[in-house]
């Protein structure tokens, strides 16, 4: 079975929330939309306090190439345009809206029928993606209409959509794949036709049997179905390219380089939304779920939902819980405000034991080369780790630090309990820093 | 109260002392072999070799860093418990005590202990005293009826023609244990048997073992081609001496050896090298664990220069 060529780690998995069907949360008494809920610029609001505004009615539009509009995700009044707090407890630029009802904008279709047939040329597809506000769905947010748009000079082949979820305990794409497969596979056709590519791969990982044999009996047209060797971080964009199609993004290169253009399940399913039925992106499916959380689901909810609510309809934040996690457990965010709302990268909240999750005491390290054998970009953490220490910034410039994808596979291997990542991001950032400013000097 | 700390949120199951406490039960059943051929003399030199390391390592850690002790990681316990494989058991016991401190004391906590040292400790040790006790180190007690009290390597480094005077049941008699030697150089089998466990639980992998094993057999091979009267047999010489014990317990100490897999191979094929160079031309019948000790010398130039792999 395929999978990526260096690296990673096969860990238990944690998927408490497999068979659980996905479950739509009552709609919110308020809720709390971000302007800048995707990778580039913050949208620009465009509704005051005061206004009324339906569900699917844009509150902000993109501000700029690499940004994507807002909707609201409920009918009601706006009550404030004023930032608000994320989850870190960092106020960012907020539209907060009281619900009044549940009225859609018209032209949305909220209807179940699956809709198979699109006439629509590859730029409408990429206008009405754009329109529609729809990010990278898999916690990364970049916006789905730049990924779409092919720079001159290169060419896309095939379209590899990851259906891996490799991060342990998440599970909302395996629920979107086993309840909207038909969808999934039409989501996949429109993306083809946009990219002008006949071949489709959906890579996912074989813990996931159930959705690996309901998508391969209902797949055609260029569609196939890749199961992948279980393997942390199989998810990521490179490696899911290279153990689909054994190509190798070059470093510092993008990912079109290999000819693959990578989307996410649930993006796949949001452009489905979008084109066939006019939805903006509005809501999604968060996985709150725990060992010690005694009921946890896979959650359909409307985005600016407070998380709060979403750990309320699972029972409730368990006794033990040290950490709430804003996505999974090895990339994901701790909160120190739960009271955020959810946001269109929002995968997962996660709650951990403190003997899950606190880091034991730190010990000297003994040389086992352990994080080197891990790291699936072949470098060599114990190094970069001693560098940023030390601050020797362009030493780890040499030594490839930018093409860490901070995936933490040293940190969770290394048996010295070293922060090796902790101190690798700090240096990462230090080293892109010096990067830039040498090319503005330029 | 919550926790707030960058990711990853998880930790694997490792640790140091999981690591080290593998190892330990990976020389355990050679341990048991050695005690019930050669008699309790061996138990008395592992339990105070062993003992002696920790003890070092404790007063060093208390009365000279002022720091807590670090006697729960396991590593003195296997310093001391190679330490006492690779010195005869008819050695008197106040020579052990010397060896040990000189492990502890000047091989590992002179450079600030576990993860610093550059050279593995237990070898330090051993080579301190072959050269300070030449007499006590090189003497073994008869095992086996069959051969005299030299070793294998002593025999056919000492004794003229010696390729055509060994017995037919000699590959048998190295690769089960019934030859003199060194406690640890004694039993391939049971040390193989510790090697395969450590692979198996990943504690570490097949490249250094192997390439080291296959550099010796390789080299010895072509000379034994080239004339079998004078050179020995090359399973001879993987089996004879400390070559399984070198190649799968001292040229894998993490702390003394290469960071990635590249590294690991040119360090293993260089103790290889040196082994047959020793064992072969050089004046001392055994050369492993000079070999190793020269490449861990070696091996802080390897991991500046060989990197491993790059994703792209």
């Amino acid at each position: 079975m395929k999978t990526f060529r260096i690296g990673g780690f096969h860990g238990k998995d944690y998927k408490l929330t497999g068979d659980r069907a996905i479950e739509q949360m009552p709609v919110p008494d308020k809720v709390v939309i971000f302007l800048s809920q995707h990778i580039g610029a913050p949208a620009v609001c465009n509704v005051a306090k005061g206004d009324k505004v339906n569900v699917g009615t844009l509150i902000g539009k993109a501000g700029g190439f690499v940004s994507a509009n807002i909707h609201s995700s409920v009918s009601g009044t706006v009550v404030s345009v004023d930032p608000v707090a994320d989850g870190s407890g960092i106020k960012k630029p907020a539209v907060t809206i009281e619900v009044e009802g549940d009225q859609w904008e018209e032209g949305i279709d909220r209807s179940e029928n699956l809709i198979p047939e699109c006439n629509l040329d590859s730029k409408e597809i990429i206008d009405k993606i754009s329109d529609a506000g729809i990010v990278g769905m898999g916690g990364a947010t970049f916006p789905t209409q730049v990924k779409l748009s092919i720079p001159p000079g290169s060419k896309a082949e095939c379209l590899i959509v990851n259906g891996v979820e490799c991060e342990p305990y998440l599970t909302a794409d395996h629920r979107v794949m086993l309840e909207k497969s038909d969808e999934i596979l039409v989501g996949c056709k429109i993306v083809m036709k946009a990219l002008g590519v006949d071949t489709c791969y959906i890579g996912i990982e074989e813990n996931k049997k159930d959705a690996i044999k309901l998508l391969s009996s209902k797949a055609d047209g260029g569609i196939s179905i890749v199961p992948l060797r279980m393997r942390y971080p199989q998810g990521g964009e490179k490696q899911l390219i290279d153990a689909v199609i054994n190509r190798q993004v070059p470093s510092g290169g993008l990912p079109i380089a290999t000819g693959a253009v990578v989307q996410n399940i649930g993006t796949i399913f949001a452009i489905y939304e979008a084109v066939q039925k006019n939805k903006p992106l509005v809501e999604r499916i968060v996985t709150v779920t725990g060992c010690y959380v005694s009921n946890p689901k896979n959650l359909k909810v409307r985005i600016g939902t407070s998380i709060s609510e979403l750990i309320a309809a699972v029972g409730g934040e368990p006794d033990n819980t040290a950490k709430v996690i804003n996505g999974g457990p090895m990339m994901g965010r701790a909160m120190s405000n739960v009271e955020a709302p959810v946001t269109k990268g929002t995968s997962g909240i996660l709650m951990l034991s403190a003997r899950d999750t606190v880091r034991e005491k730190e010990q000297a390290c003994i040389s086992c080369a352990k994080c080197v054998s891990a790291c699936p970009m072949g470098l060599e953490p114990y190094l970069l780790y001693k560098l940023s220490y030390r601050r020797l910034y362009p030493d780890m410039e040499s030594e490839k630090v930018t093409d860490c994808i901070e995936c933490g596979c040293c940190a969770y291997t290394c048996p010295a309990h070293l922060p090796l990542l902790d101190y690798i991001r700090v240096g990462k950032a230090e080293t892109m820093k010096i990067i830039k400013s040498r090319q503005i000097k330029k | 109260m919550r926790v707030i700390s960058p990711s990853p949120h998880l930790h694997g199951p490792l640790s140091t002392e999981i690591l080290m406490r593998d190892v330990v039960i990976a020389l355990v059943p050679a341990f048991i072999f050695t005690v019930v051929t050669g008699g309790l003399q061996a138990l008395f030199v592992t339990l105070v070799s062993v003992a002696s390391c920790m003890l070092f390592e404790w007063l060093i850690n208390s009365y000279f860093f002022h720091r807590p002790n670090s006697l729960t990681d396991w590593s003195a316990v296997i310093t001391g418990t190679l330490l006492a494989f690779n010195l005869p058991q008819s050695i008197p016991l106040w020579i052990v005590v010397v060896g040990a401190a000189v492990a502890i004391g000047i091989a590992k906590m002179s450079y600030g202990g576990i993860g610093r040292n550059i050279f593995n400790p237990a070898l330090v040790g051993r080579v301190f005293l072959l050269i300070s006790f030449p007499v006590q180190m090189t003497t073994f007690p008869v095992q086996a009826d069959a051969y005299s009290g030299a070793t294998p390597l002593q025999f056919f480094k000492f004794v003229p023609n010696a390729a055509s005077m060994t017995p037919d049941n000699y590959l048998m008699d190295l690769f089960i244990g019934f030859v003199p030697g060194s406690m640890g150089e004694i039993s391939a089998l049971l040390l193989l048997l510790g090697g395969l466990y450590l692979i198996i639980r990943k504690v570490i992998t097949w490249h250094i073992p192997v390439f080291t094993l296959g550099t010796i057999f390789v080299f010895t091979g072509i000379l034994w081609l080239i004339n079998p009267e004078i050179y020995a047999n090359p399973l001879f010489h993987i089996l004879a001496g400390g070559a399984i014990l070198g190649s799968v317990f001292m040229a894998t100490d993490y702390v003394t050896s290469p960071m990635n897999v590249r590294g690991q191979i040119i360090y293993a094929i260089g103790i290889g090298v040196i082994t047959v160079l020793i064992r072969v031309w050089g004046s001392y019948p055994e050369g492993m664990s000079f070999a190793i000790l020269i490449m861990n010398a070696a091996t802080p130039l390897i991991n500046k220069y060989i990197h491993p792999k790059r994703f792209a």
